[in-house]
């Protein structure tokens, strides 16, 4: 059993012994508000921002891509993450704004006074984005020495963004992210909502619960 | 309209006294309204949560994973929680359930396994177990197998009879075979079969065929925690609520929050208070009450109904009304696979495992029995919050390559266990904390028994040698911890044929109000060890035996 575990992990799955789905029942508040998500997904992604200014949503667009990057598969940019959360935060996610308002200018502040002369994130190299966003990084600020003040909104607003990114990047793409399905391509989950078997690798040639007792029985015996 | 909306329903009047009115529309309250409407009786079901359909029922995780579309809410509805009494309990979420028509069996997994005789006589088994107040059912094994078979032919329940030897004497097979085997119920089966176990294909409430009106399983992915779109899941939804509105005595009142039974002078319920959708509040008048709405909402109905009669709640001159809560031991072991499973696809749960059901407990050192199941219950999101490694990084080049290798690589071995009653577990109301409507809101108290907890890591290195027989390439789980948090919730109305060591006798009835019945996961006496939903739903089927001849004899209303 892997001692390290980080707390939040071990407090959201291992502490109330239950599986995976109600684990889940217990993110915070993040993405709780009304129900427009089904309605506002109906719509293509949108050409302009609702939520975010065009500078804010090249910062976002550039904090999501250190969060799901681009590699030799799409990442959250390709997914257009940035579209499902500025769409998230009018409808299903207003609760979510004040952090989004208040997060952004604290996380470019930490940007200046870790790399001088700058002040947008999207200005730095990948390297330096990861260490902006490493610094917010609980599990990865431990053992390293504190060099910024600490910031609480900008923390909240980092771990809310993490979030979002997560959901924009892997929801069915019916529901407004995940553009062209992006990320179910990444993750190797097809698209349709009817499946037959043989499922998966490991099934494909199952001899049916009659021949394959037998033959485990008689393997049982040779032994 | 098709087949799946509501149909035309009977509306009753609130002054209208009806022979029944019912409190919650789940797994319990569904069977009981399909029962008792088709026995000719005039039935109001008021559930607090919208009438959903079929045509309602998404996959959009957002809505129902963090927006509680079909669950109670946990700012409507806030809860506390504590460990012990002495404790001040905090406010923290305690519980899952749902909170639509239909109940939590909109979205359960469906697992569908009888409790085996051991669990309606432990105690005269075992004797008397330390810190436990385990005792046995007024009814045994015998006087529900008629109902457990009902509830396989009725509702519809899949699987393959004979197919465990430890299951319990059956006297009929299933209606309809066993859904087709996953990549992880192979892996499983032939692991457990390596080391000398007996894996059988799981029992589930939900359609291999299909029925007049409900589709066979299309294996969507989306299961637990969602409804069925085609109505392949056997929710009381799909399988009793809509047998009870063609009855055209039946009324389903959704958005009707009951917050009081209301008595007369003599002692005998009157009928239920409720909020509708706008808050004005409502008397609804029946000759009898039957609460269903579990083991958490139905104790604190309870409470809530004190008055000068009964200052301690109604039925609760045993003082046990709320208390010996199970949530069912359990815990998940992980594990990664070389070749893609492709679990997504598909139910959650196809083997299961019961050699351990029947445990000695002078052997293992603790009490109790459990299971093992194989399964994958994550949805894309709920896999990258809960379903990588603990150990990758949260954001990332290596967490989106974890994604990416171990989404179709995955499965999980579910431990399912038995929670001992503990008197002090319990749900009771909070002497400061209000829900939306200025109600006082449930507090939970719970600290397992430590023999619950001892099960699960006995569970769990059982689920880890059959990962590394079925050859993961890597596996992972977390110490069991005591549970604050719980979606079964059974115990706290206890059935038994003693007033004073119980709230409901075998008949459902509570001993204190003879016009009051209680039917849900309440009533149980034990916990099984995991998976009540099938044993509820077998009791609601009784239940609405005993209720029906007692009605007939002229034993309720006078």
């Amino acid at each position: 059993m892997n001692e390290s575990l980080s707390r939040r992990r071990f407090l959201s799955r291992g502490a109330t012994g239950l599986s995976a789905v109600w684990a889940s029942a217990h993110w915070p508040a993040l993405l709780a508000a009304a129900t427009h998500a089904h309605q506002a997904a109906k719509s293509a992604a949108p050409a302009k921002f609702e939520f975010f200014t065009a500078d804010e949503a090249k910062e976002i667009d550039a904090i999501t891509s250190r969060i799901i990057p681009t590699d030799d598969t799409p990442g959250a940019h390709e997914a257009g993450v940035v579209y499902f959360i500025d769409r998230g935060l009018t409808t299903f996610s207003v609760d979510d704004q004040k952090t989004y308002r208040e997060g952004l200018p604290a996380l470019q502040a930490r940007v200046a006074e870790m790399f001088q002369g700058k002040s947008k994130f999207f200005e730095l190299t990948v390297e330096q984005q990861d260490e902006v966003l490493h610094s917010f990084d609980e599990k990865n600020a431990q053992g390293r020495q504190r060099r910024f003040r600490t910031s609480a909104g900008a923390q909240n607003f980092f771990e809310t963004l993490r979030q979002h990114t997560i959901a924009g990047f892997l929801i069915d793409p019916d529901y407004g992210g995940n553009r062209d399905a992006a990320g179910w391509k990444v993750i190797g989950r097809e698209r349709e909502h009817m499946f037959q078997p043989p499922f998966g690798y490991y099934d494909k040639d199952y001899p049916g619960w009659e021949v394959a007792m037998k033959s485990d029985a008689n393997q049982a015996e040779k032994k | 309209m098709t087949a799946n909306q509501p149909i035309d329903q009977p509306k009753y009047k609130t002054s209208d006294e009806v022979d029944f009115v019912i409190i919650g529309s789940g797994a319990a309250g569904g069977v009981l309204a399909k029962e008792l409407s088709t026995n000719g009786f005039r039935v109001v079901v008021l559930e607090q949560g919208p009438y959903l359909t079929e045509a309602d029922f998404t996959h959009n995780e957002i809505e129902i994973l963090a927006q509680d579309k079909l669950t109670n809410h946990p700012k409507l509805q806030p809860t506390t929680v504590r460990k012990t009494p002495d404790e001040k309990a905090k406010p923290q979420r305690a519980l899952v359930y749902g909170r639509c028509v239909g109940g939590t069996s909109v979205h359960f997994t469906a697992n569908y396994w009888r409790f085996h005789e051991i669990d309606f006589i432990e105690r005269s088994k075992v004797g008397a177990i330390p810190g436990s107040t385990l005792v046995d059912w007024p009814i045994t094994y015998a006087d529900m197998e008629p109902y457990y078979t009902k509830v396989e032919w009725d509702i519809g329940v899949s699987g393959l009879a004979g197919a465990s030897p430890f299951d319990p004497p059956r006297s009929k097979p299933y209606p309809m075979p066993p859904l087709p085997v996953k990549s992880s119920g192979v892996l499983f089966e032939r692991a457990a079969r390596k080391l000398g176990w007996h894996p059988y294909p799981a029992p589930m409430a939900i359609l291999s065929q299909p029925r007049p009106g409900r589709s066979a399983c299309v294996e969507c992915g989306y299961c637990l925690g969602f409804g069925c779109e085609v109505g392949a899941k056997s929710s009381s939804l799909a399988a009793a609520i809509r047998v009870a509105e063609k009855t055209g005595r039946c009324e389903i009142r959704p958005n009707a929050y009951v917050h009081r039974i209301e008595l007369d002078a003599k002692g005998r319920a009157v009928g239920a208070v409720y909020f509708d959708e706008k808050r004005n509040t409502h008397l609804q008048k029946a000759k009898a009450v039957v609460v269903c709405a579990n083991g958490a909402e139905t104790p604190r109905l309870l409470l809530l109904s004190a008055n000068k009669q009964f200052p301690d709640g109604l039925a609760n001159s045993s003082g046990l009304v709320g208390k010996n809560l199970m949530f069912n031991s359990g815990g998940t072991v992980t594990g990664v696979y070389e070749h893609p499973l492709n679990d997504y696809k598909g139910y959650c749960v196809s083997r299961v495992l019961h050699d351990f059901y029947v445990l000695d407990h002078e052997k293992v050192g603790f009490y109790g029995g459990g299971g093992l199941d194989a399964r994958y219950d994550f949805t894309p999101i709920s896999f990258a919050f809960g379903g990588i490694p603990p150990e990758t990084p949260r954001w990332g080049k290596d967490f989106k390559a974890a994604l990416a290798n171990n989404f179709n690589r995955t499965m999980e071995i579910f431990c399912h266990g038995t929670s001992l009653p503990v008197e002090n577990n319990s749900f009771s109301l909070d002497p400061d904390l209000k829900d939306a409507w200025g109600l006082p809101a449930l507090r939970l108290t719970y600290k397992d028994h430590p023999d619950d907890l001892k099960l699960t890591s006995w569970l769990f290195e059982r689920a880890h040698s059959i990962h590394e027989a079925a050859g993961a390439v890597k596996k992972w789980s977390f110490p069991p911890q005591e549970q604050q948090f719980g979606v079964h919730l059974l115990g706290t109305c206890r059935m038994g044929n003693d007033a004073k060591t119980s709230v409901i006798n075998g008949d459902h009835r509570t001993h204190d109000v003879k016009n009051l019945f209680l039917c849900d996961g309440s009533s149980l006496v034990t916990s099984g060890r995991g998976q009540p939903t099938m044993t509820i739903m077998a009791l609601a089927f009784r239940a609405a035996d005993r209720i029906t001849a007692l009605a007939k004899r002229g034993e309720i209303s006078t």
